[in-house]
C-alpha cells in the first residue's frame, strides 16, 4: 500500500556482548501509515527502543541488525550507510524525541542557535532564513520567539521538551519517533505536550511512533498499539481492540496492573516474577514462565501471530481457535 | 483508620527554607537574604498505623518534609511531636532529652547527636533502588548494618534476623540472596531489600518516597502490596510520598495534597481523588492520563494557567492564584482575598466529610 511510511519486516536486532547474544529484537514486523500514530509499549528491557534505533541506524554497538527489512518511504535502511543515513533519513524523513532528549541540549549555547545548527548541518539552511525558521518552530510548538535567546537552563522542564519537539520537527520528516517523551515530567506538564503532540500530528499529518511503558499515555495518542515482550510482538491491534478487548494474557495483565483514578479499588493485580532473560529467553512461548494460563503447549512451542481479524494480532495458543 | 487512633506523628507549621547566596550588589545595598520556601508551613498528623500521602508535583516540597522529619535537612521553624516505642523513649529520657508527659519528643528539637535512637523508630525507603544500596556490599551487609549501627544482637542472631526480614519481603530462599551485591538483583528486588533495609529495625514511622515509580507498571503493585502487608504485620505507620495520585488512592487512607511548600488539601484519600475541592487538586486530577482509547479523540482540557513559579518567589496571597482558573472566573468577589491573603486550611463549606480541609478562598468563609 502507497500510503505506508514505514515497514518493518522480520527485524532482528542483537547485542553481542562477551556474556552471550542478547535478542533484544527478535523477529518484530510493523507497519505505520501516514498520519498513524503507534503506540509500542511493553516494560523496560522488551525492546522498544532498540526497534527505534534500528530504523535510525543508530543501534549502540555491540550490537546490530542481524535481519529483517526496514523500508521507509521506498528506501531500505538496514543497507544505507552512515553517510546515506545522515543525508537522506535522520531529521528528514524520521527523527527522534530521545528519552531524557531535553537534558541533552548543550547548556553553552542558546536554544535558537541548537536549533539553527539542525538546519544548518542537514539542509544548509541558514542566516537568516534560518532564525525565520527557528521562531516559526518556537510558535508551533507553543513557545514565544524570545525563547530562542535562551540558554536551556533557563527553561522549565516542559518549555525544554518543547525545544526538542521543535528540533524534531526542523526538517518537516514524515515520521517522529518519541521515546518516552514525558516521562521525566509532571502531570500537568505532560498533558500539555500530549495535548501538544495531538495538535501537531493532525495539522501536519505527521506519522508517530510513541514509545512508553505507560500504557495511559499510549491512550492519549495512539490508533494502533503494539504490546512487546522480550523482544517481540505479543499483540497488535486497534486502540479500541488493545483497551476493551486484549486477548493476549500478558496483555491483560498489564492493563489490570494499572491503578485507576475511578472505579472501585479492587487490589491491584501484578504479573509475577521478571521478564526473561533475553541472552537466554525460555524456551516456547518468552512469556509462559509468567503467565497464569500457561499449559503444555506453551511450554514447548512458541506461538505465532494469530490473526483474529481486522488487524488484530494476538501471539498466544489460546486464541488459535479464533484466528 | 478510625478517628479514635493514637496520634503517632503531629507536625505543626513545618518550615524548611534554604537561603541563597546573596549578590554583591545585594550586600552593598543591604537587601535582605532570599530563600527558597522549600517547605513553608506544612501540618499534618499521622495516626498509628495510617498509611498518609502526600502527593504534588516535582518541586512543591513533598520529600523535603519527609526529609527533615528525619533530620536528614535541618527544619527552619515548626514542631513535630513523635511519640516513639516505651524502649526508646526510655533511652531518650536517660540521655536528657525533653519529653512531654504523654511521652512525645519533638522530632525538631532533639538535639543531632541524640538523635540516634529516634533512627530506630523513623526509616526511610528511597525513590531509586539503584542508587540506595551500597554496590560493594552483599545484600546481607546492608541488612546487618542497622544491626550494627544500633547495637543490636550478637553476629549470629543478627543473622538470623536478616533471614527473616528477607523471607518478610519475599526474597525467598533467604541463603540464596544473602551474599549477592546489589547489581545481581532486579529493580524489583533492590527495592525489597530496600524495604527490608527500613524494616528491620522494626520502625514505628517509615517514610517511603516514591518507592514504586522507578519500577516497572507489572511489578508495581507487587511492592505496594508487600507494603501493605508489613504494614498489617507490624502496625507501622507510612508517611507515603508520591506524584500519582492513582496509586495513592489504592494504597493511602489519607492524603494531603501540596503545591509550592503548602498543603492545599487534606483529607480522606478516595474522597479527595474521587471528588476534589481545590482547583489545584482538580487539575491535577483531570491531567491524569487513563487508559481509555476514546481520550485519544479529544483534546485534555486543563484547568490550570502557566507554569509553576520558582520557590525563591512565591507569589502573594495564594500562592495559587495566578495559575487558578476558579479565581478568574470568580474575580469580582475573590479578587480582596486571593491576591492579598494566604487561605488557611479549613474545611470546606457545603462537605460532608468530617476531615476535609481545604485552602482555598472560594471553598471557605470569610466574609
Amino acid at each position: 500500500m502507497a500510503s505506508e511510511v514505514l515497514v518493518i519486516e522480520g527485524l532482528k536486532t542483537y547485542y553481542f556482548t562477551l556474556k552471550g547474544i542478547v535478542r533484544a529484537v527478535d523477529g518484530v514486523s510493523l507497519k505505520l501509515r501516514r498520519g498513524e500514530v503507534l503506540g509500542l509499549a511493553g516494560e523496560s528491557g522488551s525492546g522498544k527502543s532498540t526497534i527505534a534505533w534500528s530504523i535510525l541506524g543508530l543501534v549502540p554497538p555491540p550490537g546490530r541488525i542481524v535481519s529483517g527489512s526496514i523500508v521507509v518511504d521506498g528506501m531500505e535502511v538496514t543497507r544505507m550507510s552512515e553517510s546515506e543515513l545522515r543525508r537522506k533519513l535522520r531529521w528528514k524523513k524520521v527523527s527522534m524525541i530521545f528519552q531524557g532528549a531535553m537534558n541533552a541540549l548543550t547548556p553553552v549555547y542558546t536554544v535558537g542557535r541548537q536549533i539553527e545548527e539542525v538546519l544548518r548541518v542537514h539542509a544548509g539552511i541558514s542566516g537568516y532564513e534560518a532564525r525565520k525558521r527557528v521562531y516559526e518552530l518556537l510558535e508551533s510548538v507553543g513557545l514565544h520567539k524570545t525563547i530562542a535567546d535562551r540558554y536551556p537552563h533557563e527553561l522549565s522542564g516542559g518549555q525544554k521538551q518543547r525545544v526538542v519537539i521543535a528540533m524534531a520537527l526542523a526538517l518537516e520528516p514524515d515520521i517522529v519517533i518519541a521515546d518516552e517523551p514525558t516521562t521525566a515530567l509532571d502531570v500537568v506538564v505532560q498533558a500539555q505536550i500530549l495535548n501538544l503532540l495531538k495538535r501537531l500530528q493532525r495539522e501536519k499529518g505527521l506519522s508517530i511512533i510513541l514509545i512508553t511503558h505507560d500504557l495511559g499515555v499510549i491512550a492519549e495518542l495512539a490508533d494502533t498499539v503494539a504490546i512487546m515482550y522480550a523482544g517481540k510482538i505479543v499483540e497488535y491491534g486497534s486502540s479500541e481492540d488493545i483497551y476493551k478487548n486484549p486477548k493476549h494474557p500478558y496483555t491483560q495483565a498489564l492493563l489490570k496492573a494499572i491503578p485507576r483514578l475511578r472505579g472501585p479499588v479492587d487490589k491491584l493485580a501484578y504479573i509475577p516474577g521478571q521478564p526473561p532473560d533475553l541472552r537466554n529467553p525460555p524456551q516456547g512461548c518468552r512469556f509462559h514462565p509468567r503467565c497464569p494460563l500457561a499449559f503444555e503447549r506453551c511450554r514447548m512451542n512458541e506461538p505465532p501471530l494469530f490473526n483474529l481479524g481486522d488487524g488484530h494480532l494476538s501471539a498466544c495458543w489460546l486464541n488459535e481457535g479464533e484466528a | 483508620m478510625s478517628l479514635g487512633s493514637e496520634v503517632l506523628l503531629d507536625v505543626r507549621d513545618l518550615k524548611v527554607w534554604f537561603p541563597l547566596r546573596r549578590s554583591l550588589t545585594e550586600i552593598a545595598t543591604f537587601k535582605p537574604r532570599r530563600y527558597v520556601r522549600a517547605v513553608d508551613g506544612v501540618s499534618f498528623t499521622i495516626r498509628r498505623g495510617e498509611v498518609f500521602c502526600l502527593v504534588g508535583e516535582s518541586g512543591c516540597g513533598k520529600t523535603t518534609t519527609g526529609k527533615a522529619l528525619l533530620r536528614l535537612v535541618e527544619a527552619t521553624g515548626g514542631s513535630a511531636l513523635f511519640k516513639p516505642k516505651k524502649e526508646v523513649l526510655e533511652e531518650l529520657q536517660s540521655k536528657g532529652v525533653d519529653v512531654s508527659g504523654d511521652g512525645y519528643v519533638d522530632l525538631l528539637k532533639v538535639p543531632r547527636r541524640r538523635f540516634k535512637p529516634l533512627r530506630r523508630e523513623i526509616q526511610i525507603v528511597y525513590q531509586d533502588p539503584y542508587g540506595s544500596l551500597n554496590p560493594r556490599f552483599t545484600i546481607k551487609r546492608i541488612l546487618e548494618d542497622p544491626l550494627i549501627v544500633h547495637g543490636i544482637g550478637d553476629r549470629r542472631e543478627r543473622e538470623e534476623m536478616v533471614a527473616k526480614m528477607l523471607e518478610a519481603v519475599k526474597l525467598t530462599p533467604a541463603s540464596d540472596f544473602m551474599e549477592r551485591y546489589p547489581h545481581q538483583l532486579s529493580g524489583g528486588q533492590r527495592q525489597r531489600v530496600a524495604i527490608a533495609r527500613a524494616f528491620i529495625l522494626n520502625p514505628s514511622l517509615v517514610v517511603a518516597d516514591e518507592p514504586v515509580s522507578m519500577l516497572d507498571v507489572s511489578i508495581r503493585a507487587e511492592i505496594l502490596e508487600l507494603l501493605l502487608d508489613l504494614k498489617g504485620k507490624l502496625g507501622t505507620s507510612y508517611l507515603f510520598i508520591t506524584h500519582d495520585l492513582a496509586v495513592a488512592r489504592y494504597i493511602c487512607d489519607r492524603i494531603a495534597v501540596m503545591y509550592l511548600g503548602r498543603i492545599v488539601e487534606i483529607g480522606d484519600a478516595r474522597r479527595v481523588i474521587e471528588r476534589p475541592v481545590h482547583p489545584y487538586t482538580k487539575a491535577l486530577i483531570a491531567a491524569i492520563p487513563e487508559p481509555d482509547p476514546e481520550n485519544r479523540k479529544r483534546f485534555r482540557e486543563l484547568r490550570i494557567k502557566g507554569e509553576v513559579p520558582s520557590a525563591a518567589a512565591i507569589p502573594p496571597g495564594c500562592r495559587f492564584h495566578p495559575r487558578c482558573v476558579e479565581f478568574e472566573e470568580d474575580y469580582d468577589r475573590l479578587k480582596p482575598m486571593c491576591p492579598v491573603k494566604e487561605p488557611p486550611l479549613k474545611r470546606p463549606l457545603a462537605e460532608v466529610e468530617e476531615e476535609r480541609r481545604v485552602a482555598c478562598w472560594r471553598y471557605i468563609t470569610w466574609e
